[in-house]
């Protein structure tokens, strides 16, 4: 499967040149650039984990980048995403969201269903991957 | 300092019939408070009636006035209550209409009520025999009244942070046909749609509970679809499950079996009533619903310039009673809309604090007091031929609502919802990149669907479907530097 959360996934993967452009965008736009990862891509794993803090000062996407180059050293097996983050009054939160690596191999998710009362049924989204511990998810 | 004091009392009291302008409800001179509501409408009086008189019988007859004089006002600090037409001016290019500017002091309306502010605005003055025609084009609402609003149980900002979506229009699709689907067959087309690339499906204004799909049936097979496409894309999905019916604890039963069984979202119709609106919206906050408005109804009195209440009030109140989501026109769809005049919706739906506008019908600024923002939502007659043009009128916090664009695909519905998904992100992309998606627009679709076939297919069947049509509700006002209000 193709996990597609995030702005551009259904787009081919972008490509550096891509994801600068988009950078960029959003140090124009005065939003603060983050870099975050994981090996659990479930749905609500709203904290993915920081690639250092958010960069609230950078004027240049090529300094980003450099630092998206380092993370992906560690990290390129794993999920990786950028966002711009907008402090202004009455947003204060997320601007664009999109995933800039992925993991070779997507495995998915189950969905595991317990039947409940009058046809009710609880529902949960459990990721293969994650059945492993972090870090050897994806390797 | 009004046209009252000047007179002596014996004689404005005395009974009888007395003009409306004699009575007080017409003060030219009146400077409206920071706390008064203002109305402004749009009167088309009978022949021979004076447009000054026909305005201060409005400003009476939708405050203290009745038809006569009656001693009983003296039993009030009647000065207060009375509405004050202030000023009118003559509709541009109409001459038989007059924008008349009503003020009223914030102690006529119970607070946090569209129920009560409503019922004296729009109460009995429509009827009004002097007039031919009426309508509310626009009203200021004060702070301190706004402030008695609870707004949106969610907004934009929180919804999009629950659904983990940023940075482009969230997209749908209606359920179709909208009548006569089993809840079976129903829950796959939610399911195709959501699995094809669409963040939410939606139950149509009419699809309550009927014989042939009950409403548990529905939001159960629904459920499940919404579940499934989550694992299968590992996205957050949503359908809104229409909890309209006959009665507030009908209502309140399925909106609470939907929160049972994990729905993130409900709707309801306009047609409920204001009332039970705010009561939905006060649910809703209490667990974390979003809410979705579907606005049916509402052209029986929005569409005429002439007669009825703007859209853009309806807008206002909604977003007081507390909606996070609101249809309000596509401008290119088959629905009415003019481009100036639906720009205005989404401003009341989306801006904090909106400056006077004439030229989208804004007539006054407008302090929204930081309550939380309603997502407009785009629906009927749109496909993905037009994304660069929805992208560039409505912005990022739209719902784009794609029902026969997705459903209608020749490849199935899945395909018709990974062609507008696509068409989507490429035009998102290729405008963050500096292009002009107005004039490029073609061009960027076209790119995008050599390495999407769904796109390609999508495009070469709707590429020359348009609605070109005039509209019927357009602002009559020029751009001016005049001060409103």
């Amino acid at each position: 499967m193709r996990l597609t959360q995030g702005t551009f996934s259904f787009l081919p993967d972008l490509t550096d040149e891509q994801i600068t452009a988009q950078v960029q965008y959003c140090i124009d736009q005065g939003w603060a650039v983050n870099i975050e990862f994981t090996d659990d891509p479930h749905p609500r794993n709203t904290y993915w984990d920081m690639w250092g803090l958010p960069m609230f000062d950078i004027r240049d996407a090529a300094g980003v980048m450099g630092e998206l180059a380092s993370c992906r050293k560690i990290y390129g097996d794993r999920y990786i995403r950028i966002s711009g983050f907008d402090a202004s009054h009455g947003w204060e939160s997320v601007r664009l969201s999109f995933i800039v690596n992925r993991p070779a191999n997507e495995p998915g998710f189950a969905l595991e269903r317990q039947e409940s009362d009058g046809r009710r049924i609880l529902y949960s989204t459990r990721a293969y991957a994650a059945q492993l511990p972090e870090g050897e998810r994806y390797s | 300092m009004n046209a009252i004091d000047k007179r002596d009392r014996r004689d404005r009291y005395a009974a009888g019939v007395m003009k409306y302008q004699d009575m007080g409800y017409w003060q030219p001179d009146y400077v409206p408070k920071d706390t008064d509501v203002i109305a402004v409408f749009r009167i088309t009086p009978q022949d021979g009636v004076d447009p000054i008189e026909a305005a201060a019988a409005v400003a009476g007859e939708s405050s203290t006035a009745t038809w006569t004089v009656v001693w009983t006002d003296r039993l009030t600090a009647c000065d207060k209550y009375r509405a004050k037409a202030h000023r009118v001016e003559p509709v541009p290019g109409s001459p038989e209409s007059w924008f008349a500017y009503i003020a009223y002091d914030i102690d006529l309306f119970e607070p946090g009520s569209i129920a009560n502010l409503t019922a004296s605005i729009i109460g009995n003055v429509f009827g009004f025999k002097p007039l031919k025609a009426l309508r509310l084009e626009d009203m200021r609402l004060p702070v301190a009244y706004v402030k008695t609003f609870d707004g949106p149980p969610t907004g934009i900002v929180v919804e999009r942070e629950r659904l983990d979506k940023f940075g482009r229009p969230l997209l749908g699709a209606t359920v179709k046909p909208k009548l006569g689907l089993s809840g079976r067959n129903y829950g796959r087309v939610v399911y195709e749609a959501l699995k094809g690339g669409l963040d939410f499906t939606k139950d149509d204004e009419n699809i309550n509970s009927q014989p042939f799909m009950h409403w548990r049936d529905r939001f159960l097979y629904c459920m499940e679809a919404v579940n499934r496409a989550q694992a299968v894309t590992g996205e957050v999905k949503g359908t809104y499950l229409n909890v309209t019916a006959a009665t507030m604890e009908d209502m309140y039963e399925r909106a609470e079996f939907a929160k049972s069984i994990g729905s993130c979202i409900v709707m309801i119709d306009l047609v409920i009533g204001y009332t039970a609106i705010q009561s939905m919206s006060k649910w809703a906050r209490r667990n974390d619903m979003v809410l979705h408005l579907h606005r049916a109804g509402h052209s029986t009195y929005t569409r005429q310039k002439s007669h009825g209440v703007s859209f853009r009030v309806i807008a206002k109140w909604m977003r007081l009673a507390g909606v996070d989501h609101i249809h309000a026109g596509t401008v290119v769809g088959k629905l009415e809309g003019d481009p100036a005049t639906t720009k205005g919706y989404y401003d009341i739906c989306r801006e904090d604090f909106l400056p006077q506008r004439l030229e989208n019908g804004i007539f006054f600024d407008q302090s929204f007091a930081s309550l939380r923002k309603t997502m407009p939502v785009a629906s009927g007659g749109i496909h993905a031929g037009q994304m660069h043009q929805l992208l560039d009128l409505f912005g990022d916090d739209v719902v784009l609502q794609f029902g026969g664009g997705t459903i209608g695909h020749p490849m199935g519905i899945q395909a018709g919802a990974t062609a507008n998904r696509v068409a989507l992100e490429a035009m998102v992309l290729a405008r963050n990149e500096g292009r002009d998606i107005v004039n490029e627009g073609p061009d960027i679709l076209a790119a995008a669907s050599r390495h999407c076939t769904p796109l390609r297919q999508a495009l070469d069947v709707w590429k020359d479907v348009t609605f070109n049509y005039t509209s019927t509700d357009a602002p009559d006002f020029v751009p001016t530097a005049s001060v409103a209000g």
